[in-house]
Formats: structure tokens, sequence, C-alpha cells
């Protein structure tokens, strides 16, 4: 692997620890084992599935299963959810494109099919998967979670396993409600300290994939650790785990514990009364033995960690937003500059340019990452009696989440500031529903992927916390969000409408 | 599926990182249905201008690699989104092998059930086989039995999981395969339930 890009200041990397050492199970381990249903002689284990969400990309899958003529095994496990074509702006499917239009229906006519739940349009609890389950408490500790959705390890969050799959997995989950998998390499990212104020999860993960690079956990399960990860609430965890696929790991998992337990209590598909108490006390067995041994140890101290940004064309070309975009000259590995070229040549962004120099032309706020109510909430803070400088999308991650923040005044401060309060879905975060960065145009984004096009054909796209991108709203170019910062009680007082 | 065992083939170098399955199929290409083939739309955006022409720097247009089967890129190849239309694209396209030193998780096992071979060769050999295709060395050979790949004067080993070289040996199917554990499956189930009472989702009325 090569070195690390970056921000390789603030961590330090014990070596690969030997195996067998310790008779201790990880997290993961504990969570793996427990649903292993076969044991190959070759290593692959056929495993249990307890949840498996779909969304409109699923229709691949189920032509597999029409092609076989074979039924859902457990329609009682299975979710259908409508996200990632959904109009935002409307949710009168006769006014929109058709063949976007035909990706609903499909998902509509496979879930009647098959007699699944379906969180459809109509449904109140309706929004981005990732942030669905965990709110329907449909996401629980110890569960093994899967969906055709490389962003599945957001539900990790919870200690459960949760990865993404593709479309020929997810048929042999849909008919057999298990999957062949091998136990990958176990990870630890311990981050200890505090976060200073402004800083986030989103800039705790960025941190972490600018350390280990793009594919730095490929092969791993990640665990999160240390005191400033306890520290975080569950929207926090829940975006930092979501970014797990971006530094390469399949799946990454925060053990639970009372923060865990809190959000979960009264959840509308939870365990609740005596079943609940019961729950409680196996979830919290769920942690990693003292004497458990990781194959790769990364250590981040918190209070290093500022607002991160991307300049590049990958999730690993991230740096704190005090810094300069790198000069590829001055870089020894030619794939690396070559890279580095590239990136910057589509980002349109000079070698060693400052990162506040960026001007943007537009923000979106929202996705699986970065939508929940404290991600809005944390962005109206810095918009409260402010005006964007550019136009812009929030699109709230569920309609739950949207009429929280409605309750809480928070669509008068961005429609105030001049941005656009839409409804919940993918959106501007992958654009198959229309919503889409125009070519050449550069946006701030609350996003998970910066890839070349992602936004939109020709798009340039800046990954960064909510409260970033609402400062970058304000000023008209990349800042620093701690200079937007204001007294907790003084935004409170300008947030009210 | 069709068993791999050895493809002596056109290949096409692609000297770039981070080759993510958003570049690899675009999203807006995504409605389409698989019968239609994904081929057309591979790599679109590096294949083709605005108007949609053909751009003469994209080594997948040079007329010299058509036909090609095998890919040879840098590292984090197939990283990103889940798409396994990112796989059918490729396989749509005509490959059958993609040489890398990485691969996203997902993508690579997404390749294995689709008989695509995602082949990992450390960073130097894959500069070396970079270097001979860019070098005018038309076709590459894999073997999958021995795990070497040659092309021109350059033969170096490559690593797969043994677990999926032996699915793509064999060509198998997981399906058929996870049926044979049936029994054990619902043994499995019966006795989570007790274990976990928790576990199935609750429907609250209202
Ligand atoms: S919000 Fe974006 S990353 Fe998340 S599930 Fe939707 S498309 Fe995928």
């Amino acid at each position: 692997m090569p070195a690390p890009r970056i921000a390789g200041l603030y961590s330090r990397e014990f070596g690969v620890a030997p195996q067998g050492a310790s008779s201790g199970r990880t997290l993961f381990d504990k969570v793996f084992d427990s649903h292993v249903v076969v044991r190959g002689d070759d290593g692959q284990c056929l495993l249990a599935i307890d949840r498996h969400f779909l969304h409109e990309g699923s229709f691949h899958a189920f032509n597999k299963l029409k092609e076989r003529d074979a039924e859902v095994s457990r329609p009682d496990l299975t979710f259908g959810i409508e996200d990632h074509y959904v109009p935002t702006r409307t949710r009168d499917l006769s006014t929109i494109d058709p063949a976007v239009r035909s990706m609903i229906e499909q998902l509509r006519d496979n879930s009647a099919r098959h007699s699944l739940r379906l969180f459809d349009l109509a449904d109140p609890g309706q929004g981005i998967v990732h942030v669905v389950g965990p709110e329907q408490g449909l996401t629980l500790p110890g569960l093994m979670v899967v969906c055709g959705d490389s962003h599945t390890a957001t539900h990790g969050a919870f200690g459960a396993l949760a990865f993404g799959i593709g479309a020929s997995e997810v048929a042999h989950v849909l008919i057999t409600q298990t999957l062949w998998q091998k136990k990958p390499k176990r990870m630890r990212i311990t981050v200890d300290g505090t976060l200073a104020p402004g800083v986030s999860a989103k800039d705790m993960a960025l941190s972490i994939i600018a350390r280990i690079g793009a594919d730095g956990a490929s092969g791993h399960a990640i665990e999160y650790a240390g005191s400033a990860v306890r520290g975080l609430s569950m929207e926090g965890r829940l975006t930092l785990c979501n970014l797990s696929i971006e530094a390469g790991g399949r799946c990454g998992m925060v053990a639970p514990d009372g923060t865990t337990i809190d959000y979960l209590r009264d959840r509308p598909y939870a365990p609740q009364g005596a079943l609940f108490d019961r729950a409680t006390r196996d979830w919290l067995a769920l942690n990693t033995d003292a004497d458990a041994v990781f194959d790769r140890e990364v250590v981040l101290d918190a209070g290093e960690i500022a607002p991160v940004v991307t300049w590049g064309t990958s999730p690993e070309d991230a740096a704190p937003i005090t810094g300069s975009a790198p000069d590829p000259a001055t870089i020894a590995d030619p794939a690396r500059a070559a890279q580095v070229r590239d990136a910057l040549d589509y980002m349109d962004i000079r070698p060693g340019q400052n990162l506040t120099d960026i001007r943007i032309d537009r923000v979106f706020i929202g996705s699986c990452t970065n939508s929940r109510i404290e991600d809005i909430r944390a962005a109206a803070a810095i918009l409260a009696g402010r005006k964007s400088r550019v136009p812009g999308l929030v699109s709230p991650g569920s309609m739950q989440v949207k009429r929280q923040a409605e309750q809480e005044g928070l669509d008068h401060i961005f429609r105030d500031a001049g941005l656009e309060w839409v409804d919940a879905g993918c959106s501007m975060c992958v654009g198959m529903n229309g919503d889409l960065v125009p070519p050449g145009e550069r946006c701030a984004s609350t996003t998970n992927r910066n890839f070349r096009g992602r936004q939109g054909p020709g798009s340039r796209t800046h990954l960064m916390s909510p409260a970033m991108v609402a400062a970058a709203a304000v000023t008209g170019h990349l800042t620093d969000m701690r200079l937007l910062m204001r007294e907790p009680a003084q935004a409170e007082a300008e947030a009210r409408p | 599926m069709k068993p791999f065992t050895t493809l002596e083939a056109v290949a096409c170098p692609l000297p770039l990182t981070n080759v993510d399955t958003d570049q690899l199929i675009a999203a807006r290409f995504m409605k389409r249905s698989r019968a239609d083939g994904y081929g057309g739309y591979l790599l679109y955006d590096m294949r083709f201008d605005e108007s949609g022409a053909p751009r003469a720097d994209c080594v997948l247009n040079d007329p010299a690699r058509q036909g090609a089967e095998i890919l040879v890129a840098r590292r984090n190849f197939g990283s990103g989104s889940s798409r396994e239309a990112a796989v059918y694209a490729l396989v749509d396209y005509g490959f059958s092998c993609v040489i890398a030193p990485s691969f996203g998780d997902i993508f690579a096992s997404n390749a294995v059930n689709n008989g695509l071979l995602p082949a990992i060769v450390t960073e130097p050999d894959c500069e070396a086989l970079l270097a001979e295709l860019m070098q005018g060395a038309r076709t590459a050979k894999v073997d999958l039995e021995a795990l070497t790949v040659e092309a021109g004067g350059v033969a170096v080993p490559f690593s797969i999981d043994p677990v999926w070289r032996t699915k793509l040996l064999n060509g198998w199917d997981d399906i058929d395969l996870t049926k044979s554990h049936a029994a054990a499956i619902s043994a499995h189930m019966a006795a989570d339930h007790a274990a976990r009472p928790w576990m199935l989702p609750q429907r609250r009325p209202g």
C-alpha cells in the first residue's frame, strides 16, 4: 500500500498482531460467529441474515428470482424502501420522467408480489434506507444486516454486522436468507480525546480515510473505539460507520452502550417491555474482550482533527480546511503524482492552492452520510440569520427527520437563506432522480463520494460536514466553519422563526 | 456460469488509480435492462465526449485494443458503489479478467459471481505489466490454475482468494450449493429464535 497521503501527523500505527496469541474475541467475531450456519473447510461460512433492505436497484435480483421461479424465503425480515430514484420536489409520480418512475414501480410490483413491507412515498416513514432502518428500530445490535448498497456499513453504528452486497448476492439472500462469506481480517480504529467545538464525526471519518487511504481497510472489518467515538451520538456514529466503505472496509461497528439503548427504546420495530429489557442485557454483552487481538490497529488523537474538506476525486484526497491542495511536482511516487495531477485537473484546482480560495457554485445537504436531525441542526446553526451566496438543496434523510426539523423551525432558516427545502431521498448524492449538479459546477456537499461525475456528468464535488457546507454557502467559497460559529444560545435565538 | 481456466487475449492497459464503479457505469445508465447489454456504457465518460463521439485519447478506443478481454489497472479498482452493473458493463463489453494491485471488496465478489476474474498483482508487477502493454505488447495470457499472468517479456504471479478460484475454475453457482444446506438453515433459525427472541421485527399497532 502506498504511504498515507496527508495528515499522517496525528496518528500512529501498530504492526500486525500475531494470530492466535489470544483467546479473546472481538465484537465482530461475536456477531459473525453467532450467525454461522455452515462452516466450509475452505473458510467460507454460510451466514444467517437477520435484516435485508431493498431499494429500487434490486430489480436485477428480482429478475433472477423470476428466472428461477423462486420465492422470497423470509418476507418478514425483508424491507423495501423507495429512496434512490424518488423525486424530492414532488411526490406525484405522474409528473416525473417515465424511466425514473418505472424504477419505483418495479420495486412496488416486486414488493407486492412477494408481500414485502415497503416504505413507499406515501409512507410517513419513507426516507433513505440507511436513515430509515435505524430510525424505525429495524436495525438492532448484534444483527446481521445486508442491503444491495455499499453504505450498509452505516447500520454498524448499533453494533450490528452490516455490509453492502451486489445483485447476485441480493438474489441469494432473497431466496435463502443466507450468504456465503469468508471472515475478513479485523481492524480497530481508536480515536481518543475530545473533538474540538464544531468538529464532527464527518471530519473524524475523512481524517481516517486520508490517513489509511481509500483502500486502507480493504479486506477488513472495522471496529471504531476510543473515548471520542464513545462520545458521539448515534447520529455521529452512523456518519462514522457510513464512511467505512470509503476507506475500503466492508463494515464498521461501534459496540452498543447506553447511547445505543437510549436511542432504540420505543422505536416502532424495536422490541418493547420485557423483551426490550432482555435484549438490552444481550446487547450490552456485545463488546470486544480485553485480550482480543486485531490484525491491524490505527490510533488517532481527536484533539488534532480539524474540519476537513476533499480537494480531489477520491475520499482519500482530504485535508484540513486550513491546508492547501497538494503539488504533484513534490510527490515522489509517480503513480500517486499522476493520480493527484489528474484529480486537480478534473477539479480545476491549482497545485498548492489554498483550500479556502476554492469558490463554489452550489451546495447540497443530504444523503445517508449527513441528513439526520443533528446534521440538519448543525447546518442550520451556521445559516441562521444569514444568506447563502449560491443555490442549493437541503434534503432531510427521512420524512420523519423532515417533520422534526420543521417542528423546530429549521426549514425556515434554510428557506430564508435561499436554499431549497425538499423531501427525503438519495437526491443529489447520486442524481438518479434528476437532482444533478450541472456540468463543470462545483458543489460543497455533505455526501460520501467525490468521484468524477458522481453528482452528474462533469460535476465537481467537495465532501465536508453539514456545518462546513453551510459555511461555504454563506461565503461562496470553502470556509473554516469555526469562523462562523456562534454561541449556542445566540444561534438558538436567531434560529427561532 | 462458464468455467475459467486460461485466457490468452488482447489486453488493455488502464494506468489509473481508484477506477470506481461510478466511472465503470454511470448512474444514469442503470435504469436499463440487462437484456439490452451494458457494454456500450462501460467507462462511458472516459470513452466518449459530450457529443457522444469517441475520445481518441481513450485506450479503449485504440484500434489495437479492440476485442480486449483483459484489463490492467492500478490500485483500488472497482471501489465505491456496490452496483453489480459495473461488472455487467465489463462482462458485456467482453472482459473476462481485470488485473490490479487491489480491488473494492464488493466489486470483487460481484465479479466472481459473474465469472469475471479479479486478479491481484503486486504494485511493481502491475507497473511492469502496464509498461509492457504501453510499449506495444498487445496480448496477455492469464492462467488461473498456475496463478500467473504474462504480457510481452514479463511473467508475474497473481493471487485470488482460493474459494473464488475454485468457484471460477468450476463455474459454480452459490444458490444451488446453499440449497443443499436447507436443513441446517432451518435448524439454525429455530435455535436462534429461542436464543434471541428479540431479533424479529416488532410491528406495533398504528
Ligand atoms: S444517499 Fe447516496 S450513498 Fe446513501 S444510499 Fe443513497 S445514493 Fe447511496
